[in-house]
C-alpha cells in the first residue's frame, strides 16, 4: 500500500463542518445559565462603589458577583504562566478587579441569568463608581513613567533583558558603514471568528467538573481550575470542543471567564455558559504587535552584517500573565537565516493601561523580521547594492548547520539551526516572482503612468518547542484505530494529518483511525497548540505511539501466525506473512487476542476467552499490558526551525495613495510535508493575516487608553477582496532532531507580511517606510512629508540598477 | 451584544402604522431592514421603548419607474432596486452608487429609503438623492408632506422626519437629456463606508459644451455636500476642461474632518480626486 | 414572549421567544440548529449568513418576529440529506479551516451560483465579499465557488441526459 504521510488529501473533519453539525462552544448548554459581565469603561481608574440594586430587579437573574464574593483561590491574583528571572515585576490581574482597574474592558462584576439578553440587562443596570486614575497609553508615555500603571513598579518596566554574542558596540564602531534609526510597528489581534467562551457542569454526585472552553490547551486550563476551585485534577474534566480560530489568543489561559464559569456552576449547582461577544473580545482578551525599535548597525562594504545592537520596547499592556514570550522570540528570531556577526539585543517590557498582550499567530516574529528586513533594505540602499545580494551575502550556508546563534530561545533552550537551505531558498523566491526581470516590468509600467515597487522579506521560525506531547494509539476490536492527544485544534486538520501518520505507521485504512485532540478524558498530558508545534509535537509522539503498537501487533500475531514478528507486514490493516497472503490474520483479530479475556462480549471476543486460545501452558496468558494500545511521548531537545521567504509587487496609486498588491509569492520550507494541501492552507491564512497587519488592521487608542475601533466596522481585517491570489514553492529540508523529519508551518505565512509590504512600498515610492501598518492616509502624509523634505527619502530611490 | 427590550408592533398596513407611531412618537423607532438600525440596538447604542417594524406593510413595498423618475417605497430593498434594469435605465446612478452599498448581502436586506432616513453622511444614497434634488415622502396621522433633499439632511444620522412621522418613499429624478453620471468612492476595504466619495451630473449642451456641473459628497462634511462647479468649469467642452480647477475649487469648499481611518486633509485630497475623475467620466458620458 | 412560526429547511418550525431574539439565536438557541454561527452581532463577518426567502441576510441583523411566516434556510438544509456541489467544492478544495465561518460562506455561495451559474473571478469576490473568514485567505474559498460551478454543472448535465 502506498503511505498516506505526504498526501494531499482531504480534511477528514470537514463533512462535519460543512453540514453545520460541528460543535463549537456556543452550540454547547443549550439550557445552561448565561454569564455577562460589567467591564471597566476606564483605562485606569479606583473602584469605589459597586451598587447592584437595580441589577437585582430583573427577572431572570440568578446571581452577581464581585471580587469580595470570591473565596480563596478563586479570589486570588491569576497565575503568572511563564516566570522568567528577567521578568522582575511581573503583575497578573484578579478574575474579577479588586479595587484599581487597569484597562478598558477589565472584568469588574459577574452577572448570571437565565439567558444572555437578561444577564445584559442585569449587568446595564450595575452602578459602578470609579475614580478615574491619569491613564498610560503607548509606548513612549510608558517609558516616560510620568504615571504609573501599577504603583508598585517603577518605570512602567516589567521586565528588561540583554542578551548578547560579543562586544556588538565595539564592531560596529569598527565597521566601514554604520547605520541607525528606529522603527515602529502597533498593534493588532488574533481576532478568530469565534470568541473565548467557556461551559462548565458540576455534577453535584460525583463531585466533578466538566468544562468545555475554546481554548488552545485544555490540559493546562485543568489544572489552573483544578488549582484554583480546590478539586482533586481527577475530578476535572476539559474538553476544547470545535474551535472557531484561535491563532494564539486562546493560549492565554486561564481567562478569568475560565475560572469565574466552572466556580458559578459548582457555587449555584447549575450549568453555567459565557459565550464571548465580539466587543468583549476587542477589550478583554488579548493584542500583539506593538514595539518601537532602535537599531544600530555596522556592515562592510558588501552589506555583510559585523555589528548589530537593537533596544526594544515593548508594550505588554496591564498584565504580564503569559510573561515575556512575544519580546524574547523577537528579539531572537529577529536574526532570521542571517549571520549578524556581533549581536547584542536589548528589550524592555513596558506596562501601559491597555489590553493585555499575549502571543498572536508569529508571536513576536513579524515584529523582529520587520526589524532585521528592514535593516538588509536599508544596508542596500546605503550601498547602493541588489537588496537580494545585501541578503545573500549575510545568509547561513547549508553546511553551516547546526548553526548556534549564541543566543538562549524562548523555551530556554539555545538557539542552533537544525537545518535549512537559505540560498537555494533565496534563488528560487527571486525565480519565483520574477525579481531580476522587475526592472523591465517597473519601466512599463511607469510609461502607463503606474507605480510599482518589489520587495523581499526572508525569515526563520523555531517551532515544535518543548516540553512534549504525547499520543495514545489503540486498535478496537472492530479494527478501528483510536488515537488521542492532548492538544487542541483550531481548524488545522489534525484529524486528518495525524490519522495519515497512524495510517502509514501501522498500515490500516485511514478510514479506520479516529482522532480526538483536546479532551483531557482521553488524554491527560499536553502542552497545548501553539508555536507551530503540533504536527511536530503530537505528530512524533503518535508516529511513535503507532510503532509501539506495530510492535505488539507482530508479537501477538507472530504468536498466533507461529511465525517470526519479523516475517510479518501489515498490510490495509491486516498482518500477514512477507510474501505469503494465506497465512495472515486481520488487526481487529489481533486486538483482541491482545487481552485474554474470561468474558466474551460478542463473537470477535469469544475468540480471546480461556478455552479458545491456545498457546504454551506454561507460559502466562498475557505478556506486557492488555490490549493492543500504546502511548508514547516526543520531548525534543530543542526547537526545530522552519524558514520561507517572501516577495510582493505592489502598485500604490500616485492619486488616492491607495495600496494595491498585485503580486505575492511565498517559498517556505517546513521540512517533509505530512498534507501539502493543509500546509498549502496554513500559508495562506497566515499571508493574509499578515497583509492585515501591513495595511488594514492596527488597534486604535486614544490617549484616554479607550479602544476607538473595537468593531469589524473599524478593526479593519481583509476581505477576500483585499487579499491577492498567493503564488508558493515548497522546500523540504527535513529535521534530523525528530523521527518524522517535519518542523511546524502553522505561523509562517504571517511572519514577513509587514516587512515585505513596507520593502514593496518604499521601492515603488522611494520614501522610507519605518511604520507598519500603513494606511493610503498615511502613506499620503509621507508624500506631503518627503516632498516637504520633513520624510526621508531613499538614497537609491528609484534607481535603476536595483530591481 | 444582545438588544435591549423594546415594544414590537407589526402593523400590517400604512394607516396602522401611522396610527402606532403617532401614540408612541419619540419612543419609536421604525425598523425596515434593519441593517443599520439592528447594529446600533445589538451594542445597546440605541434602546428605543417601542420599535415599529413595517416589514409586513406590503403596500410600501414598490418600486415605480417613469419618464420623471425613480419612486421607491420604503420597503424596497437595495437589491432589488439595483436589480431594476429600467430604474438603471432612468437614473443610472441609483446602480451605480447602490454597488458600493456595504455588501450584496446587507443590500439584500437593506432599503433604500431607510438608508436615507438614517441620513448617515458616510452613505451613499443620501449623496444621491442630494445630487439629483430628489424627494423624501413622509406620512403621519397629520397628512402627507414631501421634503427636498437638502431639507432632508439635516445633520449627521439626523433627518427632518419628525416624531410620529414615516418616510413611506423616495423619488430620485430621472437622468435628463444631454447628461451623464459617475460615481466613486475611495474605501479602506471594499464594501466599507468611504473614506471620500463623489457622485457627479454633468450636462452639455448642444455644443457639446459643459452646460452644468454638480457634485455630490459623502464622508466629508455632516450632511451630503453638493456643489455646483459649472462656472469653475467655464462652459468649455469637456476636452478642453480644467478638471483640476474644479477639484481645486472642490478642495476649497469643504470642511472635513478626521477620523482614525483618514486625516482631514487626505480626505480632501481624495475628494479633490475623486472630482476629477467623476467629472471627466460623467462628460464623458453627456457626449 | 410571542409565538413565532417559520418555514425552516422546509419544515415547519415554532418556538416562543421575546420581540428581540434574534433570528441567529431563535435559529441557534430555540430551534437548536447551531450550524449557524454568530462572529460579530453587528452584521460584518457574515456567520450567521442564511438564505431568507431564498435571498442570503444576516441572522444576527433580523428579528425572529420579523421572520415569522417566511422561510428560513440554513447551513443544516443546504444539502438534503447528504452534500450539496457547493458543500462538497468546500471540501474539494480545502475551503475551511476552522469552519466557524464556513455556513455563512456556504449559504452565500449556493445563492450566488442560483443566480449566475458561472461567475468570473471578479463577480465571485464580489459575491463572497461580505464573509470573513480569519483562516484561509480567501484563494481556497474562490477556488471552491468555481469548482462548485463546476459540479452543479455536470450534475445538471447529466440530469439532462
Amino acid at each position: 500500500m502506498t503511505s498516506m504521510f505526504g498526501e494531499p488529501i482531504v480534511r477528514r473533519e470537514d463533512p462535519r463542518l460543512i453540514t453545520g453539525q460541528g460543535r463549537y462552544l456556543d452550540d454547547l448548554g443549550r439550557d445552561a445559565l448565561a454569564a455577562a459581565f460589567v467591564r471597566s469603561p476606564h483605562a485606569h481608574a479606583r473602584i469605589t462603589g459597586i451598587d447592584v440594586d437595580d441589577a437585582l430587579d430583573v427577572d431572570g437573574l440568578v446571581a452577581v458577583y464581585t471580587w469580595e464574593d470570591l473565596p480563596g483561590r478563586v479570589g486570588e491574583r491569576l497565575p503568572l504562566l511563564i516566570p522568567h528571572p528577567a521578568l522582575t515585576h511581573g503583575r497578573t490581574a484578579y478574575a474579577l478587579a479588586r479595587d484599581v482597574v487597569r484597562h478598558v474592558g477589565e472584568p469588574v462584576v459577574m452577572v448570571v441569568a437565565r439567558d444572555r439578553y437578561l444577564a445584559e440587562d442585569a449587568a446595564e443596570r450595575v452602578r459602578v463608581t470609579y475614580e478615574p486614575l491619569p491613564p498610560v497609553v503607548g509606548i513612549e508615555n510608558a517609558a516616560n513613567a510620568a504615571e504609573r500603571v501599577h504603583d508598585d513598579v517603577p518605570g512602567n518596566v516589567g521586565a528588561h533583558l540583554v542578551q548578547q554574542t560579543g562586544d556588538a558596540d565595539a564592531a560596529i564602531s569598527a565597521a566601514p558603514h554604520v547605520l541607525e534609526f528606529r522603527l515602529d510597528i502597533e498593534r493588532s489581534a488574533s481576532m478568530p471568528l469565534e470568541g473565548r467562551g467557556v461551559y462548565a457542569r458540576w455534577d453535584a454526585d460525583d463531585e466533578s467538573l466538566r468544562v468545555y472552553s475554546s481554548t488552545q490547551t485544555s490540559t493546562s486550563v485543568r489544572m489552573a481550575i483544578a488549582a484554583r476551585l480546590g478539586l482533586s485534577a481527577a475530578k476535572v474534566e476539559v474538553i476544547a470542543p470545535d474551535v472557531g480560530g484561535g491563532f494564539g489568543v486562546k493560549i492565554m489561559h486561564p481567562w478569568p471567564e475560565e475560572v469565574l464559569i466552572p466556580w458559578a456552576a459548582r457555587l449555584l449547582g447549575r450549568e453555567v455558559k459565557w459565550a464571548e461577544d465580539r466587543r468583549e473580545h476587542f477589550i478583554s482578551s488579548a493584542h500583539e504587535r506593538g514595539q518601537v525599535q532602535h537599531v544600530r548597525v555596522g556592515f562592510d562594504d558588501e552589506g555583510r552584517l559585523l555589528g548589530l545592537d537593537v533596544r526594544i520596547q515593548h508594550d505588554h499592556g496591564a498584565y504580564t500573565p503569559y510573561g515575556i514570550i512575544v519580546p524574547i522570540i523577537t528579539s531572537t528570531q529577529l536574526l532570521g537565516p542571517y549571520k549578524p556577526g556581533v549581536y547584542r539585543v536589548e528589550f524592555t517590557s513596558l506596562y501601559t493601561n491597555t489590553v493585555i498582550v499575549t502571543p498572536y499567530r508569529g508571536a513576536g516574529r513579524p515584529q523582529g523580521t520587520f526589524c532585521m528586513e528592514r535593516t538588509m533594505d536599508r544596508i542596500a540602499d546605503e550601498l547602493g547594492l541588489d537588496r537580494a545580494a545585501v541578503r545573500e551575502v549575510n545568509l547561513i550556508r547549508p553546511e553551516e548547520f547546526p548553526y548556534d546563534q549564541g543566543l538562549i530561545f524562548q523555551d530556554g533552550r539555545p538557539l542552533i539551526y537544525d537545518s535549512g537551505d537559505y540560498p537555494e531558498m533565496l534563488r528560487r523566491i527571486k525565480e519565483l516572482i520574477g525579481w531580476d526581470d522587475f526592472g523591465a516590468f517597473r519601466a512599463e509600467a511607469e510609461r502607463n503612468g503606474r507605480r510599482v515597487g518589489i520587495g523581499l522579506a526572508c525569515y526563520v521560525e523555531g517551532t515544535g518547542v518543548g516540553p512534549y506531547e504525547g499520543g495514545h494509539v489503540e486498535v478496537d476490536s472492530s479494527g478501528r484505530v483510536h488515537v488521542a492527544t492532548g492538544l487542541t485544534s483550531q481548524g488545522q486538520g489534525h484529524q486528518t494529518v495525524f490519522a495519515q501518520i497512524v495510517a502509514s505507521e501501522l498500515g490500516v485504512p485511514i478510514d479506520d483511525v479516529v482522532v480526538t485532540t483536546g479532551d483531557t478524558r482521553r488524554f491527560r498530558y499536553a502542552v497545548g497548540t501553539f508555536a507551530s508545534r503540533a504536527a511536530v509535537m503530537s505528530g512524533n509522539a503518535i508516529a511513535l505511539a503507532s510503532r509501539k503498537v506495530r510492535e505488539k501487533a507482530l508479537r501477538v500475531a507472530g504468536e498466533a501466525l507461529e511465525a517470526d514478528p519479523h516475517d510479518l507486514e501489515i498490510v490495509d490493516g491486516v498482518v500477514r506473512v512477507k510474501g505469503n497472503v494465506t497465512a495472515s490474520i486481520p488487526l481487529r483479530t489481533v486486538a483482541v487476542l491482545s487481552n485474554p479475556l474470561r468474558y466474551a462480549f460478542d463473537d470477535a471476543t469469544a475468540q480471546a476467552t480461556q478455552f479458545a486460545v491456545g498457546g504454551s501452558m506454561d507460559e502466562p496468558p498475557l505478556t506486557g499490558e492488555p490490549g493492543l494500545e500504546g502511548t508514547e511521548y516526543y520531548s525534543p531537545p530543542r526547537s526545530t526551525f522552519a524558514s520561507g521567504m517572501h516577495a510582493a509587487i505592489v502598485e500604490t496609486d500616485p492619486d488616492t495613495a491607495e495600496v494595491r498588491i498585485l503580486r505575492y509569492a511565498v517559498l517556505h520550507d517546513c521540512g517533509r510535508l505530512i498534507n501539502p494541501r493543509i500546509v498549502e492552507g496554513q500559508i495562506h491564512g497566515g499571508v493574509a493575516q499578515g497583509i492585515g497587519g501591513a495595511l488594514y488592521e492596527r488597534m486604535v487608542y486614544d490617549a484616554d487608553g479607550q479602544l476607538l475601533n473595537a468593531s469589524f466596522m473599524d478593526f479593519l481585517m481583509p476581505y477576500a477582496t483585499e487579499i491577492p491570489h498567493v503564488e508558493t514553492g515548497h522546500m523540504e529540508t527535513a529535521s534530523p532532531l525528530n523521527p518524522l523529519g517535519i518542523k511546524g508551518a502553522g505561523e509562517a505565512g504571517v511572519i514577513p507580511g509587514s516587512a515585505v509590504i513596507a520593502a514593496a512600498i518604499e521601492d515603488a515610492e522611494g520614501i522610507r517606510i519605518t511604520r507598519m501598518p500603513i494606511s493610503p492616509s498615511e502613506l499620503y502624509h509621507l508624500r506631503l512629508e518627503a516632498a516637504a523634505g520633513t520624510a526621508e527619502r531613499t538614497r537609491h530611490a528609484r534607481s535603476a540598477a536595483i530591481p | 451584544m444582545k438588544p435591549p427590550p423594546f415594544d414590537h408592533h407589526a402593523p400590517e398596513t400604512l394607516e396602522e402604522a401611522l396610527e402606532v407611531l403617532a401614540r408612541t412618537g419619540e419612543d419609536a423607532k421604525v425598523l425596515a431592514g434593519g441593517q443599520s438600525l439592528i447594529p446600533l440596538l445589538n451594542m445597546r447604542l440605541a434602546a428605543p421603548a417601542h420599535l415599529v417594524d413595517i416589514n409586513r406593510v406590503a403596500s410600501l413595498d414598490t418600486l415605480e419607474v417613469t419618464e420623471e423618475g425613480v419612486r421607491i417605497g420604503a420597503l424596497a430593498r437595495h437589491a432589488r432596486v439595483e436589480r431594476s434594469a429600467q430604474a438603471a435605465a432612468t437614473q443610472p446612478l441609483l446602480r451605480a452608487a447602490l454597488r458600493h452599498v456595504a455588501h450584496p448581502v446587507i443590500r439584500n436586506r437593506g432599503t433604500v429609503v431607510g438608508s436615507l432616513a438614517h441620513a448617515d453622511p458616510a452613505a451613499e444614497l443620501p449623496a444621491v438623492l442630494a445630487l439629483l434634488e430628489g424627494t423624501v415622502e413622509a406620512a403621519s396621522v397629520a397628512g402627507r408632506r414631501t421634503i427636498g433633499a437638502a431639507e432632508f439632511f439635516a445633520g449627521p444620522l439626523e433627518s427632518s422626519l419628525r416624531p410620529g412621522e414615516l418616510a413611506t418613499g423616495a423619488f430620485f429624478p430621472a437622468l435628463p437629456a444631454n447628461a451623464g453620471i459617475a460615481f466613486a468612492e475611495v474605501a479602506r476595504r471594499h464594501g466599507d463606508y468611504a473614506m471620500a466619495g463623489a457622485a457627479a451630473l454633468v450636462t452639455v449642451d448642444e455644443d457639446q459644451r459643459v452646460s452644468s456641473a454638480r457634485v455630490a459628497y459623502l464622508s466629508v462634511a455632516a450632511t451630503p455636500l453638493v456643489l455646483d462647479l459649472t462656472g469653475v468649469l467655464e462652459r468649455r467642452p469637456p476636452v478642453t476642461c480644467d478638471w483640476a480647477a474644479a477639484a481645486a475649487y472642490a478642495r476649497d469648499h469643504m470642511d472635513t474632518d478626521e477620523d482614525i481611518h483618514a486625516s482631514a486633509e487626505y480626505r480632501r485630497h481624495l475628494a479633490g480626486v475623486l472630482t476629477e475623475r467623476v467629472l471627466r467620466a460623467a462628460a464623458q458620458q453627456a457626449l | 414572549m410571542t409565538e413565532i412560526g417559520l418555514t425552516v429547511n422546509g419544515v415547519l418550525r415554532a418556538a416562543s421567544a421575546e420581540p428581540r431574539r434574534l433570528l441567529s439565536d431563535f435559529l441557534r438557541h430555540d430551534l437548536g440548529l447551531t450550524g449557524t454561527h454568530v462572529g460579530c452581532e453587528h452584521g460584518v463577518c457574515g456567520c450567521c449568513t442564511v438564505l431568507f426567502d431564498g435571498e442570503p441576510v444576516r441572522s444576527c441583523l433580523m428579528f425572529a418576529v420579523t421572520a415569522a411566516g417566511h422561510e428560513v434556510t440554513t447551513v443544516e438544509g443546504l444539502g438534503a440529506g447528504g452534500m450539496s456541489p457547493v458543500q462538497r467544492a468546500f471540501q474539494d478544495c480545502h475551503g475551511l479551516q476552522c469552519g466557524f465561518c464556513t455556513p455563512g460562506f456556504l449559504c452565500t455561495v449556493t445563492a450566488l451560483l442560483r443566480d449566475n451559474p458561472r461567475p468570473s473571478e471578479d463577480e465571485v469576490l464580489e459575491g463572497i465579499s461580505g464573509n470573513l473568514c480569519r483562516c484561509t485567505g480567501y484563494q481556497n474559498i474562490i477556488k471552491a465557488v468555481h469548482r462548485a460551478a463546476d459540479l452543479i454543472a455536470e450534475e445538471s448535465g447529466e440530469a439532462d441526459r
